[in-house]
C-alpha cells in the first residue's frame, strides 16, 4: 500500500495535520459563539436575575409556557409562547425582513447590473455607493430620524414642496408609518452591501458566453433571465441568507429609530427590552433561543427549497 | 499633587471648602454619568469647578442619551457587570427601589446634609433604610404659554383642559389664517416612553381618575374618569397637537416651542431657562402656570420628577466619589444650577434665596406645586415598575394612535397590570 510512517496513512497524516490548523478557530468559535449560546439556552431554562447571573435555579419550560390553576378553576396559560406582545414581535420582524430583502435584492440587482458595465469612472462610483452601508447603524438612524422629523425634517419640506402630501407626516410616530420609515432606511443602508456580492457574482460570469448571445441575436431580456439570471444564482442565494440572518436579528435600526413602537418591535428589542429593561432576564433568554430556533429554520428551508451550493464545486 | 494643594489653600473661599471636604489624599480622576437635556453638559463643567479646585480631583462627565428609559437599560447594565469605569450615576428620582443593591449608602456621610433637604425626597431615596442617592435636584412639570400670543387674542390662561384646547385651537386657526403656518396649539411628549407615563398620569390624576397603581398596591387604572381623561388628550392630537407629538420626548417638545411654533408646552423647569435664552425665538414671551385641571374643582396634578447622584458600589475611589455626591447635592451647587439650569432645588433654603429669585423667577413660585406633585407608582410597585410603567405607556399610545378605544385599552391593561402584580407586587 501507499508509505507508512508510523502507522498512519498519508491521508490519516494530512486530516491530523488540516485538524490541528482547524483547532483555534473552532476554539474561537465555539468560545464566542457556540458557548453564549449555550449558556442562553441554559438561562431561559431557569429564573436567573440579571443582578445575580449565578443564582438561577431550574424552572424547566416554565418561561415557554406553564399551566397555572386558579383557584376559581380558571386554566391560566402563561409563558413567551402565549404572550402576545411576543407573536407581534415575531410578526413584524418576519415581515420585516420579507419585505427589506426583496426589495434590497431588486435593487442591488440593479445597480450590479449597472456597475458591472464598462464606463468612464467606474471604480469612484462603486466606491461612492457603498458609503451607506459604510455608515455605522446608529449614525445613519439618527440622521434619518432627524430627516424624518415631523416639523423639522427634510424629507417632509421636499414632499411638501413638491406637492405630494398636503401635511407633514410624523413619520416615526404613527403607527401606520413607522414600519414604512424602518423599511426605508433599511432598503437605503443595505442594498449596496447586495450590490456588491451580486457584482462579485456577475464577474464570475464568462464574457464570451455573451458575446455569443450577441452574435446569436439574442435580446437582452432573454439574456439577463435565460444567462445571468442562472449563472449567478448561487452568488444571489448566499446574499439573500445573509441578508436574511441580518434581518430577522434587526436590533439598532429599530432601537433607534422607533424603540417602543409596538408596530416595529421586533425580536430582538422585545427580548431586550425584557432582559434589561423588566428585570426578566430569564424569560428575555427564552425570547433569544426562540430568535436564534426560528433564524435556524428559516436558513435550513430556504437551503433545503434553493438546494444552494456551498461547496464551490459548482453547480449543483 | 502639592501643587494642586497649595494652589487650593491660596484661596480663602476654596481653603473653607477643604474642611468641609477633606484635603486631598491623591489626585483622583471620577467619571460622572448623565444623561444629556438642555444645557446640562455645557453648565456641568462649571458646576464642579469649585469642587475640583479644593480637592484636586477631576471629573469627567459621561453623556447619555436624554431618554431616562434609554439611560436605565444602560445603567442597568454596567451595574450588573459590576463596571468599575463609572463612579457615580445620576438617577432618575423613580430607579431607587430597582437599583438600590449596586449603590453605596450614604446615610452616614450625609447626615449634616439630610437635614436641609425636604423629608420627602430624600424619603423617596430611601430603600430598607439605606439612603441609595442623594437628591440634586426635583421637578415637576408646568404648563407654558405664550403671554404675547394669549394678550394679542383675548385669552387668559386656561384652567382646565377644555379651556386648554379651545384657547389653543382658537389661536392657531387665527395665527395660521395670518400666515404662521407651523404654528401649533399644545405640544407634549407623546412618545412611548417613561414620560408619555408622566404625562398620561397628569391627565388622568387631574379628572379625578387616580395614579394607576393606588399607594397600596390596589390596580386602580381601569375608571370612567381615567377613560374620559385619554379620550380628550387623543382629541387634541392632529388638531391641536401635530401627529408627530406621538413620537415627541422633552427636547422635541422643546424644539417646537422654542423656535416659537407653539402656544402651549408642558414641560420640566429646565426649559424655562433655556426658553429667556438668547438663542431663543420666545424670549420674554411666554410665562408658566400650573397644568390644567380636568374640571372646576378638581386639582392641577403634575408628576414628581427629580434627579439625584448615586455613588457605585464598584467604584475603585468612593472616597473621591462621596465627596462630589456631597457637593452635588450640596446647598452651593444646587444653587449654581437653579441659577444656570433652572433646576429646582432640593434645599428648603434655597427657594428664598434672592440670587434664585432674581434670576429664574420660576423657582419660588414652584415650590408649591412640587410639594403637592404625584408621584409615579414606583413605590408599590417595586422592582416591577418599569413593566408596569411600560404597560401604561403602551396602552396609551395605542389609544392616543387610534389602536383600540381608550376604554378598551385601559381594560386590557387591567388584565396584563394583574397578571404582572401576580400575588402581589
Amino acid at each position: 500500500m501507499a508509505t507508512n510512517t508510523g502507522g498512519l496513512s498519508l491521508t490519516q497524516q494530512r486530516q491530523r495535520a488540516a485538524f490541528w490548523f482547524i483547532a483555534p478557530m473552532l476554539a474561537a468559535l465555539f468560545f464566542v459563539a457556540a458557548w453564549p449560546l449555550i449558556r442562553t439556552i441554559w438561562f431561559s431554562l431557569t429564573n436567573t436575575a440579571l443582578s445575580d447571573l449565578y443564582g438561577g435555579e431550574w424552572i424547566g419550560f416554565d418561561n415557554y409556557l406553564s399551566l397555572r390553576i386558579l383557584e376559581s378553576g380558571r386554566w391560566i396559560w402563561r409563558g413567551t409562547l402565549v404572550d402576545p406582545a411576543w407573536w407581534n414581535a415575531v410578526w413584524n420582524t418576519v415581515r420585516f425582513a420579507f419585505v427589506s430583502v426583496f426589495f434590497e435584492t431588486v435593487l442591488g440587482l440593479i445597480v450590479a447590473l449597472v456597475l458591472n458595465a464598462e464606463f468612464k469612472g467606474r471604480g469612484i462610483v462603486r466606491a461612492a455607493i457603498l458609503i451607506p452601508w459604510a455608515i455605522p447603524t446608529i449614525v445613519s438612524a439618527k440622521m434619518w430620524a432627524w430627516m424624518l422629523n415631523d416639523q423639522f425634517g427634510i424629507i417632509n419640506d421636499i414632499m411638501l414642496n413638491l406637492g405630494l402630501i398636503d401635511q407633514k407626516i410624523a413619520w416615526t410616530a404613527s403607527t401606520e408609518t413607522a414600519m414604512y420609515a424602518v423599511l426605508m432606511v433599511d432598503i437605503w443602508k443595505t442594498t449596496p452591501f447586495m450590490a456588491l456580492l451580486i457584482l462579485a457574482g456577475l464577474q464570475m460570469v464568462p464574457r464570451d458566453i455573451y458575446e455569443a448571445a450577441k452574435l446569436d441575436g439574442v435580446n437582452p431580456v432573454k439574456v439577463f433571465f435565460r444567462i445571468t439570471l442562472p449563472l449567478i444564482r448561487p452568488a444571489l442565494a448566499v446574499a439573500i441568507i445573509f441578508r436574511m440572518l441580518d434581518a430577522l436579528r434587526i436590533f439598532d435600526l429599530v432601537y433607534v429609530l422607533t424603540p417602543n413602537s409596538a408596530a416595529t418591535k421586533t425580536m430582538s428589542v422585545i427580548s431586550r427590552e425584557n432582559m434589561i429593561d423588566f428585570d426578566k432576564f430569564a424569560y428575555g433568554a427564552a425570547q433569544s433561543t426562540l430568535l436564534f430556533a426560528i433564524i435556524a429554520v428559516f436558513v435550513s428551508l430556504y437551503i433545503w427549497l434553493g438546494k444552494v451550493d456551498f461547496s464551490g464545486e459548482g453547480q449543483r | 499633587m502639592t501643587i494642586m494643594k497649595g494652589r487650593a489653600l491660596r484661596a480663602t473661599a476654596t481653603a473653607a471648602m477643604l474642611a468641609v471636604f477633606g484635603a486631598p489624599v491623591m489626585a483622583e480622576e471620577l467619571f460622572y454619568v448623565s444623561g444629556a437635556v438642555g444645557n446640562a453638559v455645557e453648565n456641568f463643567k462649571a458646576l464642579v469647578k469649585p469642587w475640583e479646585e479644593a480637592t484636586g480631583n477631576t471629573v469627567t462627565l459621561v453623556p447619555m442619551p436624554a431618554s431616562t428609559t434609554d439611560q436605565f437599560g444602560q445603567y442597568r447594565l454596567w451595574l450588573a457587570a459590576g463596571a468599575t469605569d463609572i463612579d457615580l450615576y445620576q438617577t432618575d428620582v423613580i430607579w431607587a427601589p430597582q437599583l438600590a443593591d449596586h449603590f453605596v449608602d450614604l446615610t452616614e456621610a450625609a447626615k449634616d446634609l439630610i437635614p436641609q433637604h425636604f423629608p420627602s425626597i430624600i424619603e423617596s431615596q430611601t430603600v430598607n433604610g439605606k439612603l441609595v442617592a442623594l437628591p440634586i435636584f426635583t421637578d415637576a412639570p408646568a404648563l407654558y404659554y405664550r403671554t404675547d400670543l394669549l394678550e394679542k387674542h383675548g385669552k387668559t390662561p386656561p384652567k382646565t383642559w377644555a379651556e386648554l384646547a379651545e384657547t389653543a385651537k382658537f389661536i392657531q386657526d387665527a395665527e395660521r389664517a395670518e400666515g404662521a403656518k407651523d404654528l401649533w396649539g399644545f405640544v407634549w411628549q407623546g412618545n412611548a416612553y417613561e414620560g408619555l407615563t408622566c404625562n398620561a398620569l397628569e391627565w388622568i390624576k387631574s379628572y379625578g381618575g387616580g395614579q394607576i397603581v393606588e399607594p397600596d398596591g390596589t390596580i386602580s387604572v381601569n375608571n370612567e374618569n381615567a377613560v374620559a381623561a385619554l379620550e380628550m388628550a387623543k382629541s387634541w392630537v392632529g388638531t391641536i397637537s401635530p401627529d408627530g407629538v406621538l413620537a415627541y420626548q422633552e427636547e422635541e417638545a422643546r424644539g417646537v416651542w422654542q423656535t416659537g411654533n407653539a402656544v402651549f408646552m408642558r414641560n420640566w423647569p429646565y426649559a424655562y431657562g433655556l426658553g429667556n435664552g438668547d438663542d431663543s425665538a420666545v424670549k420674554g414671551k411666554f410665562a408658566v402656570t400650573t397644568l390644567p385641571v380636568g374640571k372646576e374643582g378638581d386639582s392641577s396634578a403634575a408628576t414628581l420628577g427629580g434627579w439625584n447622584v448615586a455613588v457605585s458600589k464598584y467604584s475603585t475611589k468612593q472616597e473621591a466619589a462621596i465627596s462630589l455626591a456631597l457637593y452635588l447635592a450640596g446647598p452651593e451647587a444646587q444653587k449654581q444650577r437653579a441659577i444656570a439650569e433652572s433646576n429646582l432645588p432640593t434645599i428648603i433654603a434655597l427657594y428664598d434665596d434672592p440670587d434664585i429669585a432674581a434670576a429664574q423667577p420660576i423657582i419660588p413660585q414652584w415650590k408649591d406645586v412640587f410639594l403637592n406633585a404625584v408621584p409615579r407608582p414606583s413605590a408599590p410597585t417595586l422592582g416591577k415598575y418599569n413593566e408596569v410603567s411600560a404597560k401604561f405607556w403602551s396602552a396609551v399610545h395605542n389609544t392616543l394612535s387610534g389602536k383600540g378605544s381608550a376604554a378598551e385599552n385601559l381594560e386590557l391593561l387591567e388584565v396584563e397590570l394583574t397578571d404582572i402584580k401576580g400575588s402581589g407586587w
